[in-house]
């Protein structure tokens, strides 16, 4: 459903992506895990057309993904993203955030777009706090909001980029229940985390990148508990037993 | 001061004709210069470089002449090219181009204060270039314009004073014309601050509110 062909990007003389070769299937959960710096959000923000990429191909369902061409809405529309730092719009109440998309972008009616932002919001536990603002919200809940927010789009895929970085630690398992939630449902999930227990119980497959390549990719339980690569090796054992 | 009271009661009726043009140039003036600057500010944050730097030169020329001297080039020079605008029209004209570089500026900063984050999350749900601004930057973007937009509404309110210039009987000329009939300087001219100052404080008064609006998110 997603595939990248030897995806080449710079920031001016940086270098981040260095041929990324990878695919996503329908219904797949896959973890994009590595150190700081090494291209993982890029890959995302890619993918959606955030960033634009130099060499190589990018397509989502068959269609080629160009941030300069008008096609780059209708992706956007069947790929949503969610933030490591939220992004929900602070004017806007959590059910207008949650309704935002559909209402203006794909122009549904009101009455059924409001039903479903309710419902959504009821799935992500947060029911009662529809006419809250986002700065009334724990950062908890407004990633919640944010997934909800995704979601409304009823999009295809939806891409999380470091969505637990941001969090208090006591946050981070409503957050990750409902990711968890979402991929037991079929969701097709690309997920850029440091939660290697996330990763571990609910990803199918773990690319790990290192330095703008693909060091290793598998089963998530065979790269997570038998790393075949040194660096894959080095960076478990920090992340893992950090002391 | 008993002087001045007398002054007063006979001057006032005269001096508010002069204060009903005072607001009509304003007000007037205000409208253009904010459909303006929001056009140059638009123009400069479209991301399209023939636009932004249209827009920048055309700031910076407007920034670099003198209102005295766009109102004179309106008002004498524009009769030369076949273009007859009367004291009134010029007035509102040559104040509303003057202050749209002003409040170019304003809406610019407010429009780039926005989290990068915002725009990203609007782009992530597929809005537009036109929808974002719309729907998710212009909204915020008010709240951080709105002190310094109260600000030039103040400063407008004074440099309307300028229309005189060109012969727009507003408060100030009308103020000179009485004192240079009755040579009562002090009386009247007292009585024209006062009555600036009287316009001024409700607007200072609303940039209090917008500043203290803002300052709570």
């Amino acid at each position: 459903m997603i595939e990248l062909s030897d995806v080449h990007k710079s920031f001016g003389k940086v270098e981040v992506l260095k041929g990324i070769t990878a695919s996503v299937e329908k219904g797949e959960v896959v973890c994009i895990i590595g150190p700081s710096g090494s291209g993982k959000s890029t890959i995302l923000r890619c993918i959606n057309g955030l960033e634009s990429y130099d060499r190589g191909e990018i397509s989502v369902e068959g269609l080629k993904v160009d941030r300069d061409a008008p096609s780059i809405v209708n992706i956007r529309t069947q790929v949503s993203m969610v933030f490591q730092r939220f992004n929900l719009f602070p004017h806007r109440t959590a059910l207008e955030n949650v309704i935002e998309g559909p209402l203006f972008v794909k122009k549904e009616p009101r009455a059924q777009v409001l039903e479903r932002g309710r419902a959504l919001l009821a799935q992500v536990g947060l029911a009662e706090k529809a006419d809250a603002h986002p700065p009334q919200l724990s950062g908890g809940q407004q990633q919640r909001v944010a997934i909800a927010r995704a979601l409304a789009m009823q999009p295809k895929a939806i891409l999380f980029d470091e969505p637990t970085s941001a969090l208090d630690p006591e946050l981070v398992g409503d957050v990750l229940g409902v990711m968890r939630k979402l991929a037991d449902d079929g969701m097709t999930m690309v997920v850029v985390t440091h939660e290697m227990g996330f990763a571990r119980d609910v990803a199918d497959r773990v690319l790990f990148i290192d330095g703008g390549v693909i060091v290793e990719q598998g089963p998530a339980k065979s790269v997570l508990n038998q790393p075949q690569h040194a660096r894959t090796q080095d960076f478990l054992r920090r992340v893992l037993h950090p002391l | 001061m008993k002087g001045f009271w007398r002054d007063a009661v006979e001057f006032f009726p005269i001096l508010l004709n002069g204060v009903a043009l005072t607001i009509i140039v304003t007000i007037g003036s205000l409208l253009l210069s904010t459909v303006l600057g929001l056009v140059w500010a638009m123009m400069r944050v479209s991301g399209i470089r023939a636009l932004s730097m249209l827009s920048a030169s055309l700031i910076n020329v407007i920034r670099g002449i003198p209102i005295i001297v766009l109102l004179f080039y309106l008002y004498f020079v524009m009769p030369d090219l076949g273009v007859t605008l009367s004291a009134l029209q010029a007035a509102i004209l040559g104040l509303g181009i003057a202050y749209s570089a002003y409040q170019a500026e304003n809406f610019r900063a407010g429009i780039e204060a926005i989290d990068k984050g915002q725009i990203e999350a609007a782009q992530s749900i597929g809005m537009g270039w036109w929808l974002t601004m719309r729907r998710v930057v212009l909204p915020q973007a008010v709240r951080i314009v709105l002190p310094p937009y109260g600000n030039v509404m103040i400063m407008m309110l004074k440099d309307s004073s300028q229309a005189s210039t060109i012969t727009v009987a507003e408060l100030a000329l009308q103020g000179k014309l009485i004192a240079s009939s009755t040579f009562k300087n002090t009386s009247v001219f007292t009585l024209v601050a006062l009555m600036y100052l009287t316009m001024s404080i409700p607007l200072i008064l609303l940039v209090r509110h917008f500043e203290k609006r803002a300052g709570k998110r």
